[in-house]
């Protein structure tokens, strides 16, 4: 089980969290002007590397707040966690 | 049901060949996709200078770390008709393959446990048997004749109110189905090269014309990928993305029992799956770990959640011992259909997003993707799953509807 911490409450297991993917991934400035091609990346595709990964976690059984991480993909080491947009 | 002995393993199942310079068609994965599309290459398209290059040992990714649930009461008519053909092909195998794959038809259950999973699942019989598929709703009664040691009693927290079962559904020995496959396939001439990892492509503008390995550059203009959760690794570095996400998957089993346990039983709801392997070890399974990963190992609250889903359901459980657990990585996708077609790339071919669920598929999928990769076009049962259809909205949308989530 992975120990996060939650910039709000410290650190907590894993299933106090939920997952929310990537982070860094805006809405389309001007959604009118997308293409179908623009709009299936915007909503099916997202990275999936295999290393370090920047990522959306909620602390859904303590403050219930947002809260970005970077992770590693490989050993599921998390070197920070970070307030980001929309925190 | 008797207990079976397991048959000796034979030395020589196949040749270890060094890889040639060329080649008519690579496959990257020596999984049980891999393996399959290398042999209906070979059989049904008489293309036989094929190679199979694999990064670690033959049929070691999830191939080796599945649950072994076949089944084809999918919901969508485009997942029907892929799960329903490979289910006939899994009834001929042993035969076809001439080898012991110990395929048991046992039946599934899928079990409902609220007024919604009833619903949904009544609709997904329906669907089933409009589309020939066996598939009939019983009652918890029912339930109990066909796995007696189940608790069908009204004081757990979600009591069982029914299920779905597949009669023709079952569980087979997934090692012994990927050496059969490889068997053949390297006697009618298939060369299956292992410690061989691709690194990258040769590339003619936007032709695919060889691969890079860790044993060399290997010339091919048919490239076919079948590498489950190292799929997205593999395409960007041919320059395109695919929708799936790579996540942990594992399963656990007990120690030896007598057989107690005859048929699959499936829970969605309460997220467990058990059945009884061959030699008596109870086999268990459940979600996957929500985010993204390449660990080849699971959550142990995952465990937890599932045991708690077991011993409720089984109460003869509570004093099993567990003897070993396991990880592999799945690749998802967001409508939890595969993704298999052409790709950007010309002459590079996809074969992913299979999940949690692709075990079952290995036959018809396999057959599916050597048509499209010797025809450089669709075979009518993958054409649904092609790439462009994240772009055109339609979506394949198993979640749920295909009796578990992914
Ligand atoms: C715990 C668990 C339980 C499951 N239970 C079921 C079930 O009950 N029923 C069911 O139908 N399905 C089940 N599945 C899903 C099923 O195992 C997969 O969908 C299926 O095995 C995927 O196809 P494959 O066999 O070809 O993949 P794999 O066996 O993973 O084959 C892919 C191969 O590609 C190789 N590879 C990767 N990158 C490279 C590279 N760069 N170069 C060379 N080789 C490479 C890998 O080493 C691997 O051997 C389960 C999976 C897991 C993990
Ligand atoms: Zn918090």
């Amino acid at each position: 089980m992975l120990i996060i911490e939650c910039p709000y409450c410290g650190k907590r297991t894993e299933d106090e969290f939920g997952y929310g993917g990537q982070a860094h991934v805006p809405y389309p400035e001007d959604p009118h002007a997308l293409s179908d091609a623009q709009w299936a990346q915007y909503l099916f595709y997202r990275d999936n590397p295999k290393g370090s990964y920047r990522e959306r976690w909620v602390h859904s059984a303590g403050c219930r707040k947002w809260f970005n991480a970077v992770r590693d993909t490989r050993t599921y080491e998390i070197t920070s966690t970070y307030l980001g947009a929309g925190s | 049901m008797s207990q079976r002995d397991l048959p000796q393993h034979p030395k020589f199942l196949w040749h270890n060949p060094e890889p040639a310079r060329h080649y008519d068609a690579i496959i990257v994965g020596g999984g049980g996709h891999g393996l399959a599309t290398a042999y209906y290459l070979a059989k049904n398209h008489g293309i036989t200078r094929v190679a199979v290059l694999e990064r670690g040992w033959l049929a070691g990714g999830n191939m080796a770390r599945n649950t072994t649930i076949i089944r084809s009461n999918y919901l969508w008519d485009e997942s029907a008709a892929m799960y329903e053909t490979s289910l006939k092909l899994w009834e001929g195998l042993e035969n076809e393959l001439d080898y012991e794959i110990f395929f048991s038809q046992r039946g599934v259950l899928n079990l409902a446990h609220t007024l919604q999973d009833v619903r949904e699942s009544v609709r997904r019989v329906e669907a089933n048997r409009l589309n020939g598929i066996d598939a009939e709703w019983v009652d918890p009664q029912q339930v109990k004749e066909l796995c007696p040691i189940i608790n069908i009693g009204q004081e757990i927290r979600y009591p069982v109110m029914g299920a779905t079962y597949q009669a023709r559904a079952g569980i087979a020995k997934h090692d012994w189905v990927a050496w059969a496959y490889a068997r053949r396939a390297s006697e009618m001439g298939v060369d299956l090269i292992q410690n061989c990892e691709v690194q990258g492509f040769v590339m003619d503008g936007d032709k695919v014309t060889g691969v890079k390995t860790n044993r060399g550059t290997i010339y091919s203009d048919k490239v076919g990928l079948a590498a489950a959760g190292h799929t997205s690794v593999l395409t960007q570095l041919a320059g395109f993305r695919v929708p799936i996400q790579s996540h942990p998957l594992q399963a656990l089993v007990s120690e030896l029992h007598d057989i107690i346990h005859p048929t699959v039983v499936m829970s969605n709801h309460v997220h467990v799956y058990v059945s009884q392997a061959h030699k008596g070890e109870l086999v268990m399974g459940a979600g996957v770990d929500p985010y993204n990963g390449y660990g080849q190992r699971g959550s142990f609250h995952i465990i937890e959640q599932q045991m708690s889903a077991a011993v409720e359901l089984f109460p003869a459980f509570a004093r099993a011992h567990l003897l070993r657990t396991w990880g592999g990585i799945v690749d998802v996708t967001l409508d939890a259909s595969p993704i298999m077609g052409l790709t950007p790339v010309q002459g590079m071919y996809v074969n992913c997003g299979w999940g949690t669920g692709g075990f079952k598929a290995v036959p018809g999928a396999g057959t599916a993707f050597a048509h499209t990769i010797a025809h450089d076009e669709p075979h009518p049962l993958n054409e649904p799953f092609a790439l462009d259809r994240f772009e055109t909205g339609a979506l394949i949308d198993e979640h749920g509807a295909s009796a578990v989530a992914h």
